[in-house]
């Protein structure tokens, strides 16, 4: 048995030069199948991260959708603004235990600013109930004193390279909406106090000040452009009413999950203006379903990619199968049956579908450490430091079964030729 | 028939898928221990013809029994596990696995029948070293892969492999003919010499009827072949 060991070995060996692309192909088929399918769960599982332990999203009469999109995810601006009072009307319900308002509209190098309270560092939950956590500094104060105090999101802190005490501009708008340059609050400027750790989570992505700085912004403004003429000073601001009037939506958590649906009918049928409630988690997998067919697209990619992969390997082999078959005829004219040459076939395709599959594997191992800050940095994809394998034993198994039979498949052909050759080899 | 290496008797055969018959042998039986010379040009059913004598091909009608055996009523493993005990082939070329050492080439025939194996006096190894010494390959070649040789020497090798554990019967296709003519009497004189040292039955085919000088006994393969293309057809 060992001497047929020996002998595959020698024979595979002294076909190295074709076996090594064999190897290849089937490392690069695995590691892309494990990489898109990583990267597929990964994307669905930071998407419905963005947001958890908020029961409800309240904001102005528009679509669930729309709703989740520029609350959470920053993503398009709100119809309508709401009040602030009749946010704190409508919400007046035992089982609510915390609202947070958030005000947006504002940006900074592209990044969208939100306006909110102390109270979202507090309430706000990301993935399994994570709270915020800060890598630096300290929350913005939410007084008088702290009302120029900014709190960044990790990825704002690292690509434009800030840290607390730096001085920056709020620009009026968001970035995309009008034309022209953005109009800039550059005589108000604001100083980060605080970096959050990082989240996988458009938190990231935000630029975090109080509500009350959000209102001395603008107190010179007036439709979206600073009054000719009229300007109020940072320091003179402190002495106006900074009490915020309307707010785009507020984040609310109950005390007990089961009274969710009274207080979204007590939102909706609120009288003094047209509010809406939605539940972030049915909201999402609305969202999660309309752009579902992303995540469809990237499973075909998958499957080409291995049937890709699988069809080089049978190529890489056939063109091999010359010098196999006169080895056949060989072995068959010395009295090999089928069971030794199947047996020298079969340890073959084994060790090269083993081999090419655990290339794979480390390949996948190593594109995941190399690529998974660069994906978190620019895209917000957390790979959730899985390694490339887990769940994914099925996907593995079906690998290497294909690349077996694909590397067995062509030296069989081979096989039954030398079986139909007669005694010659027929080179 | 005891005593008969070969004995064929009413032998028809038809490649696959044909009606056409490209061998009929009506008989012919080749004593044990004899250096039998078969003359044939090619297309005469010599391939064929070897075909069946290994077992490789089955015919579809007639016996052929090798050692008094008829391949015919064996399954194919059995087929199988029978010619590497009682069979040692020559091919002209391409004989040796090129990625084996001269040495593991020869024992191959030891590795597939324990029968060969037993036949070896004093252990595979040094009946394998006894025959490639007798064959004339230098020592320090023994242990090089299979690759390196020259031809003549691979012939050699392909010879000491046919010869290991005393089989039957030894069957030679044309393997003199990558060789010169120096390199080539040397085979044929080592060859026979060493059949007759193991007891073994020659069957030695080719075309050029200047090698069957000494054999006891010479075959005109497609004056036996009822089907044979005349001389007229093959030029």
């Amino acid at each position: 048995m060992t001497a047929w060991l020996r002998m595959a070995a020698a024979s595979a060996w002294a076909r190295r030069g074709t076996l090594v692309w064999v190897i290849v192909a089937i490392a690069i088929a695995t590691a892309l199948l494990l990489a898109i399918e990583r990267l597929r769960h990964d994307v669905r599982a930071s998407f419905l991260q963005a947001v958890s332990g908020t029961d409800l999203i309240v904001g102005a009469r528009t679509g669930p959708v729309q709703l989740l999109l520029y609350s959470v995810f920053r993503v398009g601006g709100a119809s309508n603004e709401v009040r602030l009072e009749a946010l704190d009307e409508a919400l007046r319900h035992r089982a609510v235990a915390w609202w947070v308002p958030l005000a947006l509209g504002d940006s900074h190098r592209g990044y969208p600013v939100l306006g909110t309270t102390t109270g979202y560092f507090e309430h706000f939950r990301y993935g399994d109930r994570q709270p915020l956590a800060l890598a630096q500094g300290r929350p913005f104060a939410g007084t008088l004193d702290g009302l120029y105090e900014a709190t960044i999101g990790a990825d704002v802190a690292a690509r434009l390279g800030y840290a607390p005490g730096q001085k920056i501009v709020l620009a009026h708008g968001l970035p995309g909406q009008g034309s022209g340059p953005m109009a800039e609050h550059a005589d108000k400027p604001f100083t980060v106090v605080g970096v959050l750790a990082r989240t996988g989570t458009p938190v990231d992505r935000t630029v975090h000040v109080s509500l009350e700085a959000i209102t001395a912004i603008h107190l010179d403004w007036m439709g979206g452009a600073p009054v000719p003429g009229f300007a109020i000073p940072a320091e003179a601001a402190r002495k106006f009413d900074l009490a915020p009037k309307t707010v785009t939506a507020a984040l609310v958590g109950l005390k007990s999950r089961s009274a969710v649906f009274m207080v979204q009918r007590q939102v909706q049928a609120y009288e003094g203006e047209p509010l809406m409630a939605v539940l972030p988690g049915v909201a999402l997998d609305e969202l999660w379903q309309a752009i579902a067919i992303v995540e469809q697209a990237l499973l075909a990619v998958s499957a080409l990619v291995a049937l890709a992969g699988i069809a080089g390997l049978v190529a890489v082999v056939q063109a091999g199968l010359a010098e196999r078959r006169r080895e056949l005829a060989v072995l068959r004219a010395i009295g090999a049956g089928r069971r030794v040459m199947l047996g020298l076939l079969a340890a073959e395709g084994l060790w090269i579908a083993s081999a090419g599959v655990a290339a794979g594997v480390l390949l996948a191992l190593l594109a995941q450490t190399a690529a998974g800050p660069w994906l978190h940095a620019n895209y917000g994809i957390a790979l959730v430091g899985a390694a490339p394998w887990s769940g994914q034993a099925l996907l593995l198994l079906a690998v290497w079964v294909a690349a077996m039979l694909a590397a067995i498949a062509p030296g069989w052909r081979a096989c039954r030729m030398a079986l139909a050759d007669g005694l010659a080899p027929r080179a | 028939m005891a005593g008969a290496a070969i004995a064929i008797a009413g032998l028809r055969y038809a490649w696959p898928g044909t009606h056409e018959a490209v061998l009929d042998l009506p008989a012919l039986d080749i004593a044990a221990s004899d250096q039998v010379f078969v003359q044939g040009a090619s297309g005469c059913g010599k391939s064929t013809f070897l075909g069946l004598v290994a077992g490789v091909l089955v015919a579809g009608r007639g016996q052929v029994r090798v050692a008094g055996v008829d391949w015919a009523g064996l399954a194919p493993s059995e087929r199988d596990a029978r010619r590497a005990a009682t069979l040692g082939v020559i091919f002209q070329q391409f004989n040796l696995l090129p990625y084996l050492s001269v040495v593991d080439n020869v024992l191959l025939p030891c590795r597939l029948s324990a029968l060969r194996a037993g036949r070896c006096e004093g252990g595979m190894q040094a009946q394998a070293r006894r025959l490639l010494a007798r064959m004339g390959l230098p020592e320090p070649a023994w242990t090089r892969p299979a690759a390196q040789l020259s031809v003549g020497q691979q012939q050699r090798v392909a010879a000491a492999r046919a010869l290991i554990g005393g089989p039957d019967l030894v069957l030679a296709d044309e393997p003199t003919s990558a060789l010169d003519s120096d390199t080539r009497d040397r085979f044929m004189a080592l060859l026979r010499e060493q059949c007759t040292a193991v007891g073994s039955t020659l069957v030695f085919v080719s075309h050029d009827r200047r090698l069957a000088q000494g054999f006891d006994r010479v075959v005109d393969l497609p004056a036996l072949n009822r089907v044979a293309p005349t001389a007229a057809e093959v030029a």
